[in-house]
C-alpha cells in the first residue's frame, strides 16, 4: 500500500512566470514620480516666500512698521494694521479659547451619549467645513445690524472667535481623548469630584495638545480676510484706536473695542489691489510679515506636536 | 537540490520515503534593531511534505518562516544574516530578486486576509501580476483549478463575484490558500493558519494540507502540538530564538533528545 | 462609617459641581447657535431678496448683474466661476494629492515622512490673501508667458493656486485611509510575488477608495468656499464661461466685492449677496455631508 501518491512526478509542470525587470522598473520610475509630486506643493511654498521676500523685503524698515498707510507707496506702513491685528486677536483668544475649551471638555468628559450631544458633535464637524466668507455674512447680517456693534474691533474678534471655534474644540477632544482612563481612575479612586479629576489632572495631561490647537487657531484668524472684509471692515485707517489706559481713574478704557479697525491681511488686500508695482512691494511686504507670523505660529504647533507623539508613550 | 542531504520520513508505518532537501537554512540570524530574535539557525526542509515548526510564542518560529520568502524585508528594522538556500540558491543573495522569489513560495497568514474584492479577483489577482495567463479564458480556468484545489470551488461556484470577504473565516482561509496555489509556487508557507478558525474548519485545512502536500513543499507553524503531530511528517521545535532540535514528528514528540523539547512536549511551559 | 465633609460642605460641592458642568454645557451648545445663527441670517435675507427676485429666476436667469441700473440676478455665472475655479483646483491638487499620499504612506521612509507631512501642512497655514497675491503677481506672468494672451484676471491661475492650497487637505485624508488599510493585506500582496507599486495600485488604492474619495470632495467643499484667491486673482466680473483662461467671479469673489462697496442695508443687492451666501452654504454642506458619509464607510469596513 502506498500511503501517499508520491508517484507525482518531482518536476510538477509549471508556468514560467514573466520576466520581472518591466515590474522592477516602473516601480522606480513611481518612486520618482512619487517624490517629485510630494515635492511640488514644497516648491510652491519655496517660491511663494521667494516671491515674497524679493519684492517685499526692501520695504521693510522700522518707518514700515511705525507709519500709517497714504496714498503715498513709500512712505505707507502698517502701524494701523498690526496694532488692529493684535487687538482683535486679543478679542478673538479671549472669546473663542475658553468657549472652545470648555465645549471641548463638554464633550469628551461630560456629554452622555443623546441625542442632542450626537446633535452637538455633527455640527461641530460641519462648523469646521464652513466656508469663512459665510461667518462674514453672518456677523454683518446679525452682529454689525442685528446687534449693533457697528464694524468694530469687536465684532470682528467675536467673529474670527466664531470661525476658530470648531478648530479649538476638535484639538481640545483630540487632547483629552489621548488622557489614559488610569489616570482618571486614580483621582477618582481618592474621592475627587469630576471637576476636580478634569481641573488637576485631565486638563494639564492634555494642555500640550490643547495648545497646539489653540494656536492653530490663532493662526487662522490672523490670515483670515474675507469675514473681515464682509463686515466692511476694507476703510482707509490712519489712526490708533482708543488706548486702554487712561490718565482718569480708572485707568482702563474699553472703549478701543468699538472702534474701526484695520488688519494686515486687509492691509495686504488693499494694496494688491491697486495697480502700480509700488503697492504691490508694500502688499507683499505686509504679507512677509503675515506669511511669517502664521506659519512661525504653526511652526510651534506642529513641533509642540511633534514633541507630544514622541513624549506620548502611555 | 541538494543531493548529499537526504530525509527519511515516515508518510506511513512501515514505509520509509527518501526526499531530498528543498529548504536549507544555514547560520540564520534575524535582528529587530538592537533585539535578536533568530539565533543561528541551521535546518533543512525536505521538498514535499509538511514540515511543523513548534516553541512558545515569541521563539522565533514566526520569524524563521518569513526568512523563507523575505518577508521580513517589509519590516524596516529587520536585519537578517545567514544563507537561505532553495534549490541550491541563497535567497538572501543581494541578486535573488524578491517579486520572482515569492512568487515561487506561497504564504497564508494567521489571521484570513482575502483583499476586500471579488472571489474570482481574489484568485486572479496573482495570475495577473505574474502574467501568468494569456487569456480571460485561461485566466479562469486558473482560478476554477485553484478553488477546486482549494476545496471552496463546489461552495462558491454560483458567487464567484461576490466579495471575498464576505465569506466564513474557514472558507477565507482557503479563499487565501486557493489565491497563494494559483500563482504555482513550489513552497507554501502557512504562519498559523487556523488560530482564528473552529475545529471544524481547522479539520477541512488540515485535510487540504495533507492533499496539497503530494505536490507542494508546506512549511507550518503551529501553536498546535496536536496540529503538528496530526499533519506534519518533520517537526521542528523552537525556543527563546533558538531552534533546539528537528527530526521526524514522531520522533520530536515521543523521543526528543532535549530537555526543553521534553518539557514543552509535556506541556511544562508553553 | 463618619464622613469627613459636613453635610454643608457636601452640598457646597454638588452645587458647585452642578454650576460647572452647565456653564461646560453651555460652552457646548454655543456652537450649535453660531450653526442656528448662520442659517437664520442666511434665510431672513434671501428671504427678502426671494420676495423681489423669484426663485426660478435666481436659478435660471443667465445674466447676474446686481450693481447695474436694471439688474438682474441669475446665479449661473457666479455658479459657472465657481465651477471652473474648482475643477482646475482638482486638476491640480487630486493627481498631486493622491500620487504624494501613495508615496507616502507606501514608499517614503519614517524619516522623509516626519519631515514632509509637517511642510507640507505648512502650506494650509498660509493666509489665503498671500496666495492671491502669488496667484495675481507671480503665477498669471509666468503663465501668460506659456498661454498667449492669457489676461491679467483669469480663472487659470487662481485655480491652480487654491489647487497648491488644498494639496495638503488631499494629501493628507487619502494617506490616512491608506495607513487604515490592515497590513495583513500588503502582506498577502507582498507574498504572492507583488511589486510595492502593484500592492499600492492594486490593493491598497482599491481598498483605500471611499477615504481618497472622501478627501477629494473635502478639497472641493474648500476649493468652492475659497475666498481671496479668486477675489484677487480671478476678477469679479460675472462671466458665463466655462474658459478658465478668462475672467470671471465666483460666489465668493462676488460677496467681496459687494462688501468693498458701501451698500445700504435692507437694499437688494445686498440682500443678494446673502442669497449667493445661502447657495455657497448649501453647496459646501452638501459636500462635506458626502464626504463625512464616505469617512464614515472606510471605518465601517475595518
Amino acid at each position: 500500500m502506498t500511503a501517499i501518491d508520491i508517484g507525482v512526478p518531482r518536476g510538477v509542470p509549471r508556468k514560467r512566470h514573466a520576466p520581472t525587470a518591466r515590474r522592477h522598473r516602473r516601480e522606480r520610475i513611481f518612486k520618482v514620480v512619487g517624490l517629485l509630486a510630494t515635492l511640488v506643493g514644497l516648491v510652491a511654498l519655496g517660491a511663494l516666500l521667494f516671491d515674497l521676500a524679493y519684492s517685499g523685503l526692501p520695504r521693510l524698515s522700522w518707518d514700515f512698521f511705525l507709519n500709517f498707510p497714504s496714498r503715498r507707496a513709500n512712505i505707507a506702513g502698517i502701524l494701523s494694521a498690526w496694532v488692529g491685528s493684535l487687538l482683535v486677536i486679543l478679542v478673538t483668544g479671549a472669546i473663542g479659547i475658553p468657549l472652545g475649551v470648555a465645549a471641548g471638555i463638554y464633550l469628551e468628559e461630560y456629554a452622555r451619549k443623546n441625542l442632542l450631544t450626537n446633535i452637538i458633535e455633527i455640527n461641530v464637524s460641519n462648523l469646521a467645513g464652513v466656508p469663512s466668507i459665510i461667518y462674514g455674512l453672518l456677523a454683518l447680517g446679525l452682529f454689525v445690524y442685528g446687534f449693533g456693534t457697528g464694524r468694530s474691533i469687536f465684532t470682528a474678534g467675536l467673529t474670527l472667535a466664531l470661525l476658530i471655534l470648531p478648530i479649538i474644540i476638535v484639538a481640545t477632544r483630540e487632547a483629552i481623548r489621548a488622557v489614559p482612563d488610569s489616570l482618571r481612575e486614580a483621582a477618582l479612586g481618592l474621592g475627587a469630584t469630576k471637576w476636580q479629576v478634569t481641573r488637576d489632572h485631565v486638563l494639564p495631561a492634555a494642555m500640550p495638545g490643547v495648545l497646539t490647537g489653540v494656536i492653530i487657531g490663532v493662526s487662522r484668524a490672523l490670515g483670515e480676510t474675507a469675514p473681515l472684509i464682509t463686515i466692511g471692515a476694507l476703510t482707509f485707517i490712519a489712526f490708533l484706536p482708543t488706548p486702554p489706559i487712561t490718565s482718569e481713574p480708572p485707568f482702563i478704557s474699553f472703549q478701543w473695542l468699538w472702534d474701526g479697525f484695520t488688519v494686515l491681511p486687509i492691509q495686504a488686500f488693499n494694496w494688491v489691489s491697486r495697480p502700480g508695482d509700488d503697492f504691490h512691494a508694500n502688499a507683499a511686504a505686509a504679507g512677509l510679515v503675515l506669511v511669517l507670523l502664521t506659519l512661525g505660529l504653526n511652526g510651534i504647533a506642529i513641533y509642540l506636536r511633534y514633541r507630544l507623539r514622541k513624549k506620548l508613550q502611555w | 537540490m541538494d543531493a548529499q542531504v537526504k530525509f527519511s520520513l515516515r508518510d506511513a508505518p512501515h514505509e520509509m520515503i527518501e526526499r531530498a532537501v528543498k529548504v536549507r537554512a544555514e547560520n540564520v540570524n534575524v535582528f529587530y534593531g538592537a533585539k535578536q530574535a533568530l539565533k543561528d539557525v541551521n535546518v533543512g526542509i525536505p521538498e514535499r511534505g509538511v514540515m511543523a515548526f513548534i516553541g512558545p510564542s515569541g521563539c522565533g518560529k514566526t520569524t524563521f518562516l518569513r526568512c523563507i520568502n523575505r518577508m521580513n524585508d517589509t519590516i524596516a528594522i529587520a536585519k537578517v544574516t545567514g544563507r537561505i538556500v532553495i534549490d541550491g540558491e541563497n535567497i538572501n543573495d543581494r541578486k535573488v530578486d524578491v517579486v520572482e522569489l515569492r512568487s515561487r513560495i506561497g504564504m497564508v497568514f494567521q489571521k484570513p486576509n482575502p483583499f476586500p474584492k471579488s472571489i474570482f479577483e481574489n484568485v486572479a489577482y496573482g495570475p495577473r501580476i505574474h502574467g501568468l495567463a494569456t487569456s480571460k479564458s485561461a485566466l479562469e480556468e486558473i482560478v476554477v483549478s485553484s478553488l477546486k484545489r482549494a476545496g471552496l470551488f463546489d461552495e462558491v461556484k454560483e458567487r464567484l463575484h461576490d466579495a471575498g470577504t464576505g465569506l466564513s473565516g474557514g472558507q477565507q482561509q482557503r479563499l487565501c490558500i486557493a489565491r497563494a496555489i494559483a500563482v504555482e509556487p513550489e513552497i507554501i508557507l502557512m504562519d498559523e493558519p487556523c488560530s482564528a478558525l473552529d475545529p471544524i474548519a481547522t479539520a477541512r485545512i488540515e485535510e487540504l494540507m495533507e492533499e496539497l502536500a503530494k505536490i507542494y513543499t508546506i512549511v507550518i507553524v503551529t501553536h498546535s502540538m496536536q496540529q503538528a503531530a496530526r499533519v506534519s511528517q518533520r517537526t521542528a521545535f523552537f525556543h527563546l530564538g533558538n531552534l533546539v532540535e528537528d527530526g521526524p514528528t514522531d520522533v520530536i514528540f515521543n523521543n526528543p533528545k532535549d530537555k526543553r523539547t521534553q518539557d514543552y512536549i509535556t506541556g511544562r511551559f508553553g | 462609617m463618619a464622613s469627613r465633609l459636613s453635610a454643608a460642605q457636601r452640598r457646597r460641592i454638588r452645587i458647585r459641581e452642578r454650576i460647572i458642568e452647565s456653564a461646560l454645557f453651555l460652552a457646548a451648545t454655543s456652537s450649535v447657535l453660531v450653526t442656528g445663527g448662520i442659517v437664520f441670517v442666511l434665510l431672513y435675507e434671501s428671504a427678502a431678496f426671494f420676495e423681489h427676485v423669484p426663485v426660478i429666476t435666481f436659478l435660471t436667469d443667465t445674466v447676474w448683474t446686481p450693481l447695474f441700473a436694471d439688474p438682474r440676478y441669475g446665479i449661473m455665472p457666479l455658479l459657472c466661476g465657481t465651477l471652473v475655479s474648482t475643477l482646475v483646483a482638482l486638476a491640480v491638487a487630486a493627481p498631486l494629492g493622491l500620487t504624494a499620499a501613495l508615496y507616502l504612506s507606501e514608499f517614503a521612509g519614517p524619516r522623509v515622512r516626519e519631515f514632509i507631512k509637517p511642510t507640507l501642512e505648512l502650506l494650509s497655514g498660509v493666509p489665503t490673501v498671500v496666495y492671491g497675491f502669488f496667484a495675481l503677481l507671480f503665477v498669471t506672468p509666468i503663465l501668460q508667458k506659456i498661454v498667449p494672451g492669457l489676461p491679467g484676471f483669469n480663472m487659470l491661475s487662481a485655480g491652480i493656486v487654491i489647487g497648491i492650497m488644498i494639496i495638503p487637505y488631499v494629501a493628507s485624508l487619502s494617506e490616512d485611509a491608506m495607513r487604515a488599510v490592515p497590513q495583513g493585506l500588503r502582506d498577502a500582496s507582498y507574498g504572492l510575488g507583488a511589486t510595492k507599486l502593484e500592492t499600492a495600485v492594486k490593493v491598497v488604492l482599491p481598498a483605500a477608495t471611499s477615504g481618497v474619495a472622501a478627501a477629494f470632495v473635502l478639497g472641493i467643499s474648500r476649493a468652492v468656499g475659497e475666498t481671496m484667491i479668486v477675489a484677487i486673482a480671478a476678477g469679479t466680473q460675472p462671466n458665463l464661461t466655462l474658459d478658465p483662461r478668462e475672467p470671471a467671479a465666483t460666489i465668493t469673489a462676488f460677496i467681496v466685492q459687494v462688501a468693498l462697496g458701501d451698500l445700504p442695508h435692507g437694499s437688494l443687492p445686498y440682500q443678494s449677496i446673502f442669497a449667493a451666501g445661502l447657495m455657497l452654504f448649501l453647496l459646501t454642506l452638501a459636500f462635506n455631508i458626502f464626504s463625512f458619509w464616505l469617512r464614515a464607510r472606510y471605518r465601517e469596513v475595518y
